[in-house]
């Protein structure tokens, strides 16, 4: 089974999953942090490969990722990171990133380089559908990789339901058509996740974009199977002199 | 006109060959669906084309001439028309498209108006159009650019656009694109993008295609009536992301005896670093939303181009290029920076024409086709490609030289 389904089996409600950039703050800080995050109670984590041009995430996470690969990260120095991470992170690993960047490593061998280590799944907002049924699910399978589609409050029935059977693991719902890091109208927001858990998905779902603390994160899940963190966690962890302390300070904010 | 559409209109998906599609986040789609959906009916809805064709005559100054250059002609040994598009109102071709799409927008209901550019020649062209419709127009443009390019930025704020600073990334029109993106992603509804070349997600490049396929719909029949035959035996165009390149290819590309000619920017040289050549240079990959290929290094990312004429300097090309390019279909060339500016002063004492920096890229490649004296490339030239003294070459002159005056004039200092 799945590190992922059986989180889902275990945990139902309150699930956080934290976003960070690989090679953020520093090159070799990506392990670190996923620990810090861990040890503070995070269920899960998401993260990011970064990308010259990240078409869906705002200013924030672009100015990490433009910061990681100043740093100089790449995929390849990622896996050589995470090679025996799992002696550590048993956590649910998730990786996200843009098409471009893999399909020069080669999505093959991305996948299953991404199996070795192994990571659960990934989440790729540019690899759309078709593409995905065509071309790249079949490649993800054969590693056993989970992928995670998007759904946002402007997605019709028919294609969350669309959507939903394609994915595995979960379904991210992002909270309003909108890049990370802009604040939302949480009544919009709770109608659209209401009507969500309305439709009885096969996956559970976890909320993202605008969710930045307590008050926010709950909210989420009163919808919601959990909700993932990202812009907020990142702002945290800008000019840190101390991730471990900082990451935790960040998490038990949210977990109080 | 044609019987075929093996290069001119992609698959259902998208596609020219493995080239295309749409890869874009899922907070992109219902806008994208709706166009992808809707496009081709709004288009060739006869009101539609009547009111577009109107203002292409009336607004643009459609048909722009198709000149034969005698004395050019004489220089290079073979029979020269130029398409001019410099001579269409806002000083280029961008005009053709971006009154396409404020013609579309109107019909989809959409009451804002974004668009990305790089040099200023598509902000300026969507700016005019916002304000003929009477429309809210934002720009975004690299903070770069905003300093290389003053007085176009000076022209889309008197005809009532914002121009917000793209200050991301490396602050040029790749960024400046990623920022409309992420525009329009925030504001699903009321918003439409008008992006100025055949880039982007489908049906971006399919759609800018058609509105810039009048000026090859125009030169069939200008020759006519120069030649007696609707058929050239080269066009040559300059490519960045390809608009106007594609324009006058399109109703050429199912005429197998057409030579298509696309001239990319080489900057210092194709090898220097310092070029936008991405025929040349690039990979396939992802980029702005659709396949094609994309300068980068080896670990994905995208980096920045470098030619003397904003509107080439871009990492990517439409995929219709990149389709044109693996197929064998057209052949790309590059000039540098260097010759671009001699064909420019070329032009200007032999024609009284001042070409933009962006065609005169094309015009630079007259010199490696020239059937006397051609100047050697570091690649040979397909022989089909290399004029005779008979050839009718139709080369378009995308838009005039105005806004590079600062360029030129450093030449001239220089020399």
């Amino acid at each position: 089974m799945s590190r992922i389904k059986e989180l889902f089996q275990q945990k139902k409600n309150n699930i956080l999953n934290v976003y960070c950039t690989a090679g953020y703050p520093q090159l070799n800080s990506t392990v670190p942090v996923m620990k810090a995050l861990q040890d503070s109670g995070v269920d899960m984590i998401e993260l990011g490969m970064p990308y010259s041009d990240p078409l869906a995430d705002g200013p924030v996470i672009q100015a990490s990722s433009t910061q990681a690969l100043a740093n100089g990260m790449t995929i390849a120095t990622l896996f050589e990171q995470l090679r025996g991470f799992r002696q550590q992170i048993y956590v649910p690993v998730i990786l996200m990133g843009y098409m471009n960047p893999i399909l020069q490593y080669g999505f093959e061998r991305f996948c299953q380089d991404a199996a070795d280590m192994p990571i659960d799944g990934l989440i790729l907002p540019d690899l759309p559908e078709y593409e995905f049924e065509t071309e790249y699910g079949p490649i993800m399978q054969r590693y056993g990789l989970n992928f995670i589609f998007l759904v946002t409050p402007e997605t019709s029935e028919e294609r969350i339901r669309r959507l939903d059977s394609l994915s595995t693991g979960f379904l991210y719902a992002v909270s309003s058509s909108s890049t990370t890091g802009k604040d939302k109208d949480m009544n919009a927001v709770n109608n659209y996740l209401q009507k969500l858990q309305d439709m009885k998905l096969n996956n559970p779902v976890l909320v993202g974009f605008g969710i930045k603390d307590k008050a926010t994160f709950q909210q989420a899940c009163e919808h919601a199977n959990g909700a993932i963190i990202g812009t907020a966690f990142i702002k945290a962890l800008e000019n840190t002199l101390d991730v471990e302390g900082d990451t935790k300070k960040f998490i038990t904010d949210i977990k109080s | 006109m044609t019987t075929t559409t093996k290069y001119q209109q992609p698959n259902v998906q998208g596609y020219y060959g493995k080239f295309g599609g749409a890869f874009i986040p899922e907070m992109l789609h219902p806008n994208v669906e709706e166009l992808r959906s809707k496009y081709l009916d709004i288009i060739y809805d006869p009101a539609f084309q009547k009111e577009y064709k109107a203002l292409l005559h009336d607004y643009v100054g459609r048909p722009s001439p198709l000149y034969y250059a005698k004395r050019l002609s004489e220089q290079y040994g073979t029979q020269i028309y130029l398409k001019r598009e410099d001579l269409c109102h806002t000083g280029s071709h961008k005009l053709n498209n971006a009154l396409g799409q404020i013609l579309l927008a109107e019909r989809l209901g959409k009451k804002r108006i974004i668009a990305e550019t790089g040099a200023g020649q598509h902000g300026v062209a969507t700016a005019t159009v916002c304000a003929l419709k009477g429309v809210e127009c934002i720009v975004y443009m690299g903070e770069k650019d905003i300093e290389r390019q003053a007085p176009n930025v000076a022209r889309m704020k008197m005809l009532g656009a914002t121009v917000i600073p793209a200050t991301s990334g490396s602050k040029t029109l790749k960024d400046a694109t990623n920022e409309a993106i992420r525009d329009w992603i925030n504001n699903p509804t009321d918003t439409h993008y008008i992006i100025g070349s055949v880039v982007g997600p489908h049906p971006y490049p399919d759609m800018v295609a058609r509105f810039q396929s009048i000026i090859s719909e125009e030169i069939r029949g200008q020759l006519k009536e120069h030649t007696g035959s609707e058929l050239p035996t080269h066009v040559l165009a300059c490519v960045g992301g390809g608009s106007n390149a594609a324009g006058t290819f399109y109703h050429f590309l199912e005429e197998p005896t057409v030579q298509l000619i696309a001239v990319e920017a080489a900057g210092h040289g194709v090898h220097s670093g310092l070029s936008a050549a991405t025929t040349q240079l690039g990979k396939p990959g992802v980029l702005h939303g659709s396949k094609s290929l994309v300068m980068q290094t080896e670990d994905g990312q995208v980096v920045e181009p470098h030619s003397i004429s904003a509107g080439l300097d871009y990492p990517g090309i439409g995929p219709l290029h990149a389709h044109l390019y693996d197929s064998g279909r057209g052949v790309f060339l590059s000039a540098t920076d260097e010759e671009a500016l001699q064909a420019a002063f070329n032009l200007a004492k032999k024609e009284g024409i001042i070409p933009a920096l962006e065609s005169s890229h094309a015009l630079a490649s007259l010199e490696f086709l020239s059937p006397v004296n051609a100047k050697k490339t570091e690649a040979p030239i397909p022989a089909k490609a290399m004029f005779t003294k008979d050839s009718t070459v139709v080369v378009c002159l995308s838009g005039r030289g105005d806004k590079d005056m600062a360029t030129y004039m450093k030449a001239m200092e220089g020399k």
